[in-house]
């Protein structure tokens, strides 16, 4: 069986219709690729239990969590902005991702130290959000889902604000934390070229459906539905 | 075989696990209002009430002037606050702007019996106004305390109030539009017609609605200024019908009345009450205008600031000297003045704390509702309770418990608890709209982040939330306690000793004409005011987690 499964998930919102199978393996990166409102947030919504789908089931390593609480599955979350609390030292914010009453034993501040130290934010812990960059709001932001130990690391378009020599950094830094941490990476992208940097498979969304998947350069090179070549700006002109 | 719970109870249990805090506070209104129209109906009978409006040409009278009068006074106010409001506009930086704009929120916060008092001692018979007047030659003999008392007091607290109310109108303009007008080479009166009208539709209907409410609703001014049965509002008649003619089933009527107009008033103008935030409103004006620097503008500007200044400032002035000037050893001296001064406190804190729980549960499920169940109409709902209050004036509440307490012996021994009670519900509209859309803009930022992480109940309200509400939630309950300080309308109905409260205490020197230690109590209860404000707002918006 696969790490992560999506079976037979069905979802609406008002008249649109949410309808997913999907498979993902141990410690890969995948890329979900699609035009806006094709159900691509939504799909990570639905993995990280924000929204609860009316049919169907999601299970991580064998295991069935549709019915828990976004806090206790097997999974965080990166989104596209509040990823920290604006109030809150960036010492803080990460320390949340260990306890969510900041009631921090030693081996959760040496843990804190550590993540710190792997994206690389050391000397700017006290430092309010406000006050280091983009990038160094989102590494914090990494930091603290890192903390949390989970397998499945989602990945909603955080890079999107920073300048593209940032993503191009952030990217290295998520690939190389998965190969290290073994993580399971799905992340949501409107740019696939940027995407292929560190996704090898992708997932290709719209209208509430998966309608490729497969190779990330397969599907950019030799798109088979009409739908992704027009996606691309490949449609015949 | 032992049959598990279905998925449509399930669903039940969930929501109902998280949304008791909700339910509580709502069933509490529903309870007080259902429990207030029910004492009123049974208490007037409903023929009689029928007969009452249609054929008693007192009680026509007494509608016919509360209506009149509230249509006067928001048609002052708001037809003053538009050129004020424009005049603020129109010069976003001179000298003491921000004091200025302070000082016209003053008068929402001032006790309306003190206000009045200060009216009276600047604008009334032998007022220092008229005095004024007979030095350039001029006089005027009008009857002061009457319908000309009402719209001056009216006036003097909603006309500042429009003027916050309207500012942030001109915020709305955006500013191509500005440029784009100077290049066509519009004038002043252009600039109106087509820029600034347009902005001002938005919030004018709001803020007439606000005005006519409050209005609408007045007890203290009528019943100081209004001298007479040809100037009472229905408010007035309730209380004189309670409280001098013995006429239970009369007041009962009226309350239904004032119930029944109010209601319908706020659901008519339901629309426009909602779209309008009341708050600070200390809005920059506009930015870069062309009609702005012409001096003859400016110079006119500047003229109706300062006269709208002198009017705010004039009466609070007036009190403050008179006071100081006044007998102040043997007022402060007094233990009655002390001892109802901590009772006002007393009430006011306790009245500022029921409604920050019913607010809070409120808010809590509101927008549980609307972030995780995706329940948009309950949410709505559930803020639009909190504002219900605004349809059921407390006037009406205090009758409702007056009426039900009365025959159980025991209206005046609960009357410190029902005052606490009406407050409540009087400063509660207040407290949704000042900590709501904070405490929800909290919930649209770090809802998902915080059910990432786990964190819910304390350590959602303590780690997420509390740094983000601190500040409107200070200004809040201190606007709450001020306010419920300051007034007079059900303690007036309950009290029994003629010092009840700070203000019924000033009410009753007022009525027997001691003016000078009337203005002492005055002072006093302005200091009282100033310190639960300052105290308050600075207590808990500077207290740290």
């Amino acid at each position: 069986m696969a790490f992560l499964t999506l079976k037979n998930l069905r979802f609406r919102q008002g008249t649109w219709q949410f309808a997913i199978d999907a498979k993902i393996e141990r410690n890969s990166c995948t890329a979900i690729i699609g035009p806006s409102g094709a159900g691509k947030s939504t799909l990570l919504s639905l993995i990280a239990g924000f929204e609860r789908p009316e049919r169907g089931a999601i299970f991580v390593d064998a295991e069935d969590i549709t019915a828990l609480a976004p806090a206790l599955r097997p999974v965080t979350i990166l989104f596209q902005e509040n990823n920290l609390f604006a109030h809150l030292t960036l010492a803080r914010n990460i320390g949340l991702g260990r306890h969510p009453g900041l009631q921090l034993s030693a081996e959760d501040k040496t843990r804190i130290e550590e993540a710190v130290a792997a994206v690389g934010l050391d000397g700017l812990e006290d430092r309010l959000p406000e006050s280091v960059s983009g990038g160094e709001r989102q590494r914090a932001a990494l930091a603290r889902c890192l903390c949390q130990d989970r397998a499945v690391l989602l990945l909603d378009e955080p890079f999107n604000s920073l300048d593209p020599a940032l993503r191009h950094e952030m990217r290295s830094l998520v690939d190389r934390l998965r190969r290290e941490r073994c993580l399971t990476v799905l992340l949501v992208s409107h740019n696939p070229e940027e995407a292929a940097e560190i996704a090898d498979t992708a997932l290709f969304m719209h209208g509430g459906q998966i309608l490729e998947r497969g190779n990330l350069e397969e599907l950019l090179k030799r798109p088979r539905t009409s739908q992704l070549a027009h996606y691309l700006g490949q449609s015949r002109e | 075989m032992a049959r598990s719970p279905g998925p449509l109870t399930r669903k039940f249990y969930a929501i109902a696990r998280i949304s008791w805090p909700g339910v509580v506070s709502a069933l509490f209104l529903l309870l007080l209002i259902g429990a207030t129209f029910t004492v009123l109906l049974i208490g007037s009978g409903p023929i009689r009430l029928i007969n009452d409006l249609g054929k008693d040409p007192y009680l026509r009278q007494v509608v016919g002037f509360t209506l009149w009068q509230a249509s006067l006074s928001t048609l002052l106010s708001i037809g003053m606050a538009i050129p004020v409001a424009r005049a603020f506009a129109r010069q976003p930086s001179f000298p003491g702007r921000r004091l200025v704009l302070q000082l016209l929120g003053l008068p929402v916060v001032t006790p309306v019996i003190v206000a009045v008092l200060g009216i009276i001692a600047v604008y009334g018979q032998s007022g220092i106004l008229r005095d004024g007047l007979q030095l350039l030659g001029l006089s005027w003999s009008g009857r002061f305390y009457g319908l000309t008392g009402i719209l001056v007091a009216h006036v003097f607290f909603n006309f500042p109030l429009s003027v916050r109310m309207l500012l942030p109108a001109w915020d709305r303009i955006p500013s191509e539009n500005w440029r784009l007008a100077s290049q066509l080479g519009m004038n002043s009166r252009q600039l109106f017609r087509w820029l600034e009208w347009p902005a001002l539709t938005s919030v004018l209907p709001g803020t007439a609605a606000v005005v006519f409410l409050l209005c609408f609703s007045s007890f203290a001014v009528v019943l100081v200024l209004g001298g007479g049965p040809s100037a009472t509002t229905i408010e007035v008649a309730i209380y004189q019908a309670l409280r001098f003619e013995f006429d239970p089933p009369r007041a009962a009527a009226l309350a239904l009345g004032q119930l029944g107009i109010c209601t319908a008033l706020v659901l008519g103008l339901h629309h426009w009450i909602r779209a309008q935030s009341i708050s600070r409103g200390l809005a920059s004006g506009a930015r870069y205008r062309p009609d702005a620097d012409q001096s003859i503008h400016r110079s006119f500007d500047l003229a109706v600031i300062g006269l709208t200044s002198t009017f705010v400032a004039l009466p609070l002035a007036a009190i403050v000297y008179a006071g100081c000037t006044g007998p102040l050893s043997s007022v402060l001296l007094d233990s009655r003045l002390w001892a109802a001064a901590g009772r006002s406190v007393g009430i006011a804190l306790a009245a500022a704390a029921v409604a920050l729980s019913l607010a809070a549960g409120l808010l809590v499920t509101s927008r549980h509702l609307v972030f995780q169940l995706r329940r948009r109409t309950e949410s709505d709902v559930l803020q639009i309770a909190g504002s219900i209050t605004l349809a059921v004036p407390p006037m009406v509440t205090g009758t409702g418990l007056f009426l039900l307490l009365l025959p159980l012996g025991i209206a005046f021994d609960l009357a410190v608890l029902v005052i606490i009670l009406v407050n409540a519900t009087l400063v509660l509209p207040y407290m949704m709209r000042t900590v709501g859309p904070a405490f929800l803009d909290a919930g649209h930022r770090y809802d998902r982040l915080c059910r990432q992480l786990g964190m819910s109940g304390w350590y959602r309200l303590r780690l997420a939330d509390w740094p983000i509400i601190r500040r409107p939630l200070g200004f809040a309950v201190a606007l709450c306690a001020t306010l419920s300080v300051g007034d007079m309308g059900v303690a007036a109905l309950f009290d029994t000793s003629g010092a009840i409260t700070l203000p019924v205490l000033l009410y009753h020197r007022l009525g027997a004409y001691r003016f000078d230690e009337a203005a002492v109590t005055a002072l006093a209860l302005i200091v009282l005011c100033a310190v639960v404000f300052l105290v308050v707002d600075r207590g808990i918006g500077r207290w740290h987690s």
